[in-house]
């Protein structure tokens, strides 16, 4: 093994064995010593990545086998790494993003029982993410992916004493594994036709299979696997209709809404998609379908955002609309756009996040934007790195945000594919959504009349939709805050709101400087500097990139003509008009409101898409589990068959109780009869 | 080789401890009778290692080969021999015997001797049928082994429990005649062996193959069990003690499975061949169906029950799809299975000791009072919901794949497990593990012993080793699976 690839092992292990100090031995090594462990864990592990960086950037690329997992039927199960340009900028993001959020958690979890099991959750995670992400094949990117949605599961119901907190875990846990069916099959599909799980293998045979189909379905082996396995990417990075679980995860406590459901787990299906470029570019129908998933989320899920009271919920859905808007640059073949929105959202996205708690510190944990206003003057560092995230999200030209959704909205531009008129309306128009309800939410919170520090009875009596919003709120609060009988959280009248410790302020500031300077700095050498070349393939049909490389002179030019496109101008419309509904006429809103009623009722409900679900998925289970086990176990099996032959042979019994009476004479009676039947038989017998 | 007899050892070692256990008579004498019995089943643990350390994997062949005449007269011998799809299994059984006898060290306070005795007995005999190669003496052991777990459950057990034995009377009666039935067919043809490897050579004609497949699956089916044969078992889990449960999921179920292995396909592979498809749709049915099944239980014990079944329809699923993926991972799934459903049963016995039920709406916020408790049945629960890293995924794995290679809508419907059998696991780790401390009983609960600490602890270590580095497993298997799946694919006829 050489240094580099012990270089490789480290990366991973680092912050296992964090996990494992914290996690078993947390009570030994008290919560000083579990933040200390993970963190230098995570240190070590993005500080070798800078290492590995710069290992890949002049030119070394890796593909090897760590140890053989299993073999059978002449597959090689094994666990390896793949490290190239895609790999490392991943392991960057991760590790950076993660020592982020582990440093931000001693500030925000600094009163939680659970401090050291938080921690050891957190690193569990890196770890798990990274095995994803290093993966030279099918069977540990599996292995990640689920790994992955376990740590969600444990964080998300890290507050396990709340009701809503264990059914969103539960929930999140089981859409993922209606993913993973998907995904499952896909992979089952290259196992059984490619004959390998190891990327480069299937990769170099995907030609040979383009031609084939599934025996017994008839499709297209290609399209099959290449849906099986975006199915699998809809769960994990929520897409519509798979995106039920991911507003409910913010149940979980905020540090892991930045880290695990914004920044990283959930772009880890938007990475695999990437990662399969080889494969999806052979199927056209696959990345048709991929771009309309894509475009319906981007739009629809953005209108979500727009009626959230609550502040994760409108950070969460903003994240829903921005993971279909990597989602639709996958499905026009423009794969690297849609990992430099991955990366630019990744900073942007977590820098909102931590920001969006540490107004919930300053707010003594309330998360009702109804109840904020005027946060400036209190939180100037939240502030100033919310604007700047904000900014950075709508595409805000110079700002990261702005190179990465761009360059999806011209990719969708020039693309021919099938849904591709669809997809350019859903995210031009997604630009304008997003940039209001951003916005909207940065008045709410940071400028207007300060709302906090009243009694806020007249929100509760709002209507269904908040009074939910409230429960989820109030459920929040019941936990974390130690006057748990106390009706009211948040600021008690006449309190003020106070900037958070520099645990949290710090890791904002650190998210700040990528959000505005990594797509000025960047854009150039990822897409247009050949630095996915090797690693991502894009068809001579499919040649958006290769377009939009001739339009591009420099980042500069691109961010001033941006100032001229539409993009901007309806994104300066979103915030005009928030900046009118919630800064000079509120009135307005609520008249909308009244007068669009059934639309405004729709939103709030999600379009009834947990309903649907709970009715008839899991209503329906129950259901039909009830129905099979009373019916199909006890009335048919057991009651019929089994207890039927009992009775059937009790039923014999008492016909031959009869011929054992006991009496003599019954007896010789019988025997009589019978010796003249067999006489009778005697004498007939010729 | 060495010439030691393990395979006798394994078999005997425990016997010969139950009936010193017996010896130590009363209650009086209850830890002599519980010490006698952690020795020898540390000792059959002990003697059964260097099967699989002195394992030969490039052969196919019997190893460890045993063989006296018995019973001359009918050409009966004592013969033992392990290949790569038995001897997994005689370490498994050897193992969880030994953490049976932990986890009922105090919860059992009457009857202690004749409690571990039993245990023993039972590990001996089962070692007994995994080793057998004389089909005689694979009847004896196989129908003796079923002694002690009705006395078991007979006497440990619950309020129900006659009920409970007479349902698994009236279903395994049948079975085991026709098996008999067949095994004296198969001597007679056979021109006077009893010997299975010679069996397995016998050239039968499509209707004589018929029939032994018949009479065989007649009786490992209630064993595995299949559906629609399968509702003895949620009852008799029911009415088990925690120590008969977990043998019964553990390796009980096992025999059936093994039964498929060593008689049906290999003796009749082409009977076994024409009803493929009618055991790979009960096998389907098996996983779905009683998935659902599962998920509305309010009992956790008949839920881990029925996920048992439907964890066994993967094996017979993968058996019968004839290809390498999904025999070797239904093999690794039976391996696996007995580490998971052992450990469920053993977590839900932890429960039961405390609090005397076993109905989840009882319980709720268990993860307050019992922290510890509550990270290992997490663990399981994962494992049982077939998580990568646990045992439970790889054969679940291994299995789907080759389900979709075989035919994809079977891959299709084997793989709705995921989502199923997370549900009904999960929903019930829900219910009664997280949420607010639900009632006072469960306040008062305390959390696991050190006793209770180092079984699940160590189950837990086979949990997650196997999920992480099965190769050694898998390893073992490759010859034996591929020269069976080569002999089912000649015809006989």
């Amino acid at each position: 093994m050489t240094g580099m690839q012990k270089l490789y092992l480290l990366v991973p292990l680092a912050p296992l064995f964090g996990a494992i100090v914290a996690g078993l031995f947390g009570k030994v090594v008290g919560r000083a010593g579990a933040h200390t462990v993970t963190i230098l864990g995570v240190a070590v592990s993005f500080v070798s990545s800078l290492f590995v960086f710069q290992d890949v950037q002049a030119g070394n690329a890796f593909n090897g086998t760590l140890y053989t997992w299993a073999t059978s039927g002449g597959l090689t199960f094994e666990v390896g790494f793949l490290i190239d340009t895609l790999t490392v900028m991943m392991m960057l993001v991760v590790t950076f993003v993660s020592l982020m959020v582990h440093i931000y958690t001693i500030g925000y979890m600094s009163e939680d029982p659970g401090y050291q099991r938080f921690f050891s959750y957190i690193s569990l995670f890196t770890f798990s993410m990274l095995m994803l992400v290093m993966s030279n094949n099918f069977l540990q990117l599996f292995f990640g992916w689920e790994a992955v949605g376990l740590v969600s599961y444990l964080l998300i119901g890290f507050w396990y004493t709340r009701p809503t907190a264990i059914f969103a875990n539960m929930k999140a846990f089981l859409v993922n594994r209606v993913g993973d069916f998907g995904f499952l099959l896909g992979i089952g599909l290259v196992a059984a036709y490619a004959g390998t799980l190891n990327y480069a293998e299937v990769f170099a045979k995907a030609d040979s299979l383009v031609a084939m189909t599934v025996p017994a379905t008839g499709w297209p082996l290609m399209t099959a696997i290449c849906i099986g396995l975006f199915i699998g990417a809809m769960g994990k990075s929520a897409q519509v209709p798979l995106h039920v679980w991911l507003p409910d995860s913010m149940e979980g406590p905020t540090p892991i809404s930045a880290l695990i459901h914004a920044a990283t787990m959930v772009t880890a299906g938007i990475f695999m998609v990437a990662r399969m470029s080889p494969l999806f570019e052979l199927s056209e129908t696959a990345l048709s379908f991929v771009l309309v998933i894509g475009a319906t989320t981007a739009l629809f899920m953005g209108f979500l955002g727009i009626v959230q009271n609550d502040i994760k919920r409108v950070v969460a859905y903003s994240t829903l609309s921005q993971l279909g808007y990597m989602t639709v640059a996958l499905g026009v073949s423009a794969y690297s756009a849609a990992v430099f929105h991955l990366m630019t959202h990744a900073f942007f996205k977590a820098l909102l996040f931590l920001g969006a708690g540490s107004v919930i510190i300053g707010m003594h944990h309330d998360q009702d934007m109804r109840n904020m206003g005027g946060l400036w003057k209190y939180m100037p560092v939240t502030w100033i790195t919310s604007l700047l995230g904000s900014l950075a999200l709508i595409g805000f030209p110079f700002l990261s945000g702005f190179y990465s959704k761009d360059m999806i909205i011209e990719a969708v531009k020039l693309s021919h594919l099938p849904g591709s008129g669809y997809a350019y309306f859903c995210v031009i128009v997604g630009v304008f959504v997003t940039a209001f309800y951003s916005f909207r939410m940065y008045f709410l919170v940071f400028h207007g009349e300060e709302r906090f520090g009243k009694a806020h009875d007249d929100h509760h009596a709002h209507d269904d939709g908040h009074a939910k919003a409230e429960a989820h709120a109030d459920g929040h609060d019941d936990h974390h805050d130690d006057h748990a009988d106390e009706h009211h959280h948040g600021l008690a009248p006449g309190q003020k709101p106070h900037e958070s410790p520099w645990v949290v302020t710090v890791p904002l500031a650190l998210l700040a400087i990528p959000s505005v300077i990594v797509g000025y700095l960047t854009v150039e050498p990822m897409l247009f500097g050949g630095f996915f070349d090797k690693v991502i393939h894009m068809s001579e049909a499919h040649g958006v990139m290769h377009e939009l490389g001739e339009e591009f002179h420099g980042a500069a030019a691109m961010a001033i003509h941006g100032l001229t496109s539409l993009p901007f101008a309806l994104a300066m419309a979103g915030v005009v008009l928030a900046y009118l509904f919630y800064m000079v006429a509120p009135a307005i809103p609520a008249a909308i409101m009244r007068t669009f009623k059934p639309l405004h009722t729709l939103l709030e409900n999600k379009y009834y898409f947990d309903r649907f679900n709970e009715l008839v998925f899991a209503g329906g289970a129950r259901l039909l589990g009830r129905g099979l086990w009373k019916f199909g176990d006890q009335a048919l099996i057991d009651g019929m068959v089994v207890n039927g032959s009992a009775k059937f042979v009790g039923f014999i019994a008492q016909l031959s109780k009869l011929f054992q009476s006991g009496h003599i004479y019954q007896y010789a009676f019988s025997m009589i009869i019978g010796v003249f039947i067999l006489l009778t038989f005697w004498f007939n017998r010729g | 080789m060495t010439g030691i007899p393990f395979l006798s050892l394994a078999i005997w070692v425990p016997i010969v401890g139950g009936l010193l256990a017996l010896a130590t008579g009363s209650d009086r004498n209850a830890s002599a009778a519980r010490f006698v019995a952690l020795f020898f089943a540390l000792a059959g643990l002990v003697v059964s290692i260097p099967l699989y350390t002195g394992f030969d994997v490039t052969t196919s062949a019997m190893q460890f080969v045993e063989s006296y005449a018995w019973i001359p007269r009918f050409n009966i011998y004592y013969a033992l021999g392990v290949d790569g799809i038995s001897v997994l299994f005689v370490l498994l059984n050897s193992f969880i015997t030994l953490i049976v006898v932990i986890a009922g060290w105090e919860v059992i306070q009457v009857k202690v001797a004749q409690y571990m005795a039993g245990f023993l007995i039972m590990s001996g005999l089962i070692n007994g049928i995994f080793s057998a190669l004389d089909g005689v003496l694979f009847y004896v052991f196989f129908e003796a082994s079923l002694i002690p777990l009705f006395i078991i459950i007979g006497v440990w057990g619950g309020p129900n429990r006659v009920y409970a034995a007479i349902k698994f009377f009236l279903y395994t009666l049948a079975g085991s005649l026709l098996m008999l039935i067949a095994l004296l067919y198969l001597f007679m043809e056979s021109g006077g062996s009893f010997n299975i490897l010679d069996w397995h050579q016998l050239k039968l004609g499509m209707d004589a193959q018929t029939l032994i497949f018949w009479a065989f699956l007649a009786s490992f089916a209630v064993k595995i069990p299949m559906f629609p044969v399968h509702t003895w078992l949620p009852d008799a889990h029911v009415e088990a003690p925690t120590g008969g449960s977990i043998v019964l999921a553990a390796i009980g179920l096992k025999l059936g499975a093994y039964g498929f292995l060593r008689f049906s396909l290999p003796i009749a592979p082409d009977a076994s061949q024409a009803f493929a498809p009618l055991i790979i749709t009960l096998s389907l049915i098996a996983v779905i169906y009683i998935g659902f099944v599962a998920l509305v239980q309010t009992d956790m014990k008949k839920l881990v029950a029925y996920s048992s079944i439907s964890h066994m329809g993967f094996v017979t699923l993968g058996f019968f799809i004839f290809n390498p993926l999904g025999m070797e991972g239904a093999l690794v799934q039976m391996i696996s299975h007995g580490f998971v459903s052992g450990a469920m049963f053993a977590c839900i016995g932890v429960l039961y000791d405390r609090m005397h039920s076993r109905q989840i709406a009882d319980y709720g916020g268990v993860v307050n009072v019992m922290p510890k408790f509550a990270a290992l049945f997490m663990l399981f629960s994962m494992a049982n919901s077939g998580l990568p890293a646990t045992s439970g995924f790889v054969g679940e794995f291994m299995v789907a794949l080759g389900a979709v290679q075989f035919n994809f809508w079977v891959g299709f419907a084997a793989a709705t497990t995921l989502i199923v059998g997370a549900a009904y696991t999960l929903w019930m780790y829900k219910r009664v593990v997280f949420g607010a401390i639900t009632n006072h009983h469960v306040s008062e609960l305390t959390d696991i012993n050190n006793r209770e600490f180092v079984f699940l602890a160590i189950l837990a270590v086979c949990v997650l080793v196997m999920g992480i580095y099965p190769f050694p497993v898998t390893e073992v298997m490759h010859a034996s699976v591929n020269d069976l799946l080569k002999h089912v694919a000649a015809s006989k006829l």
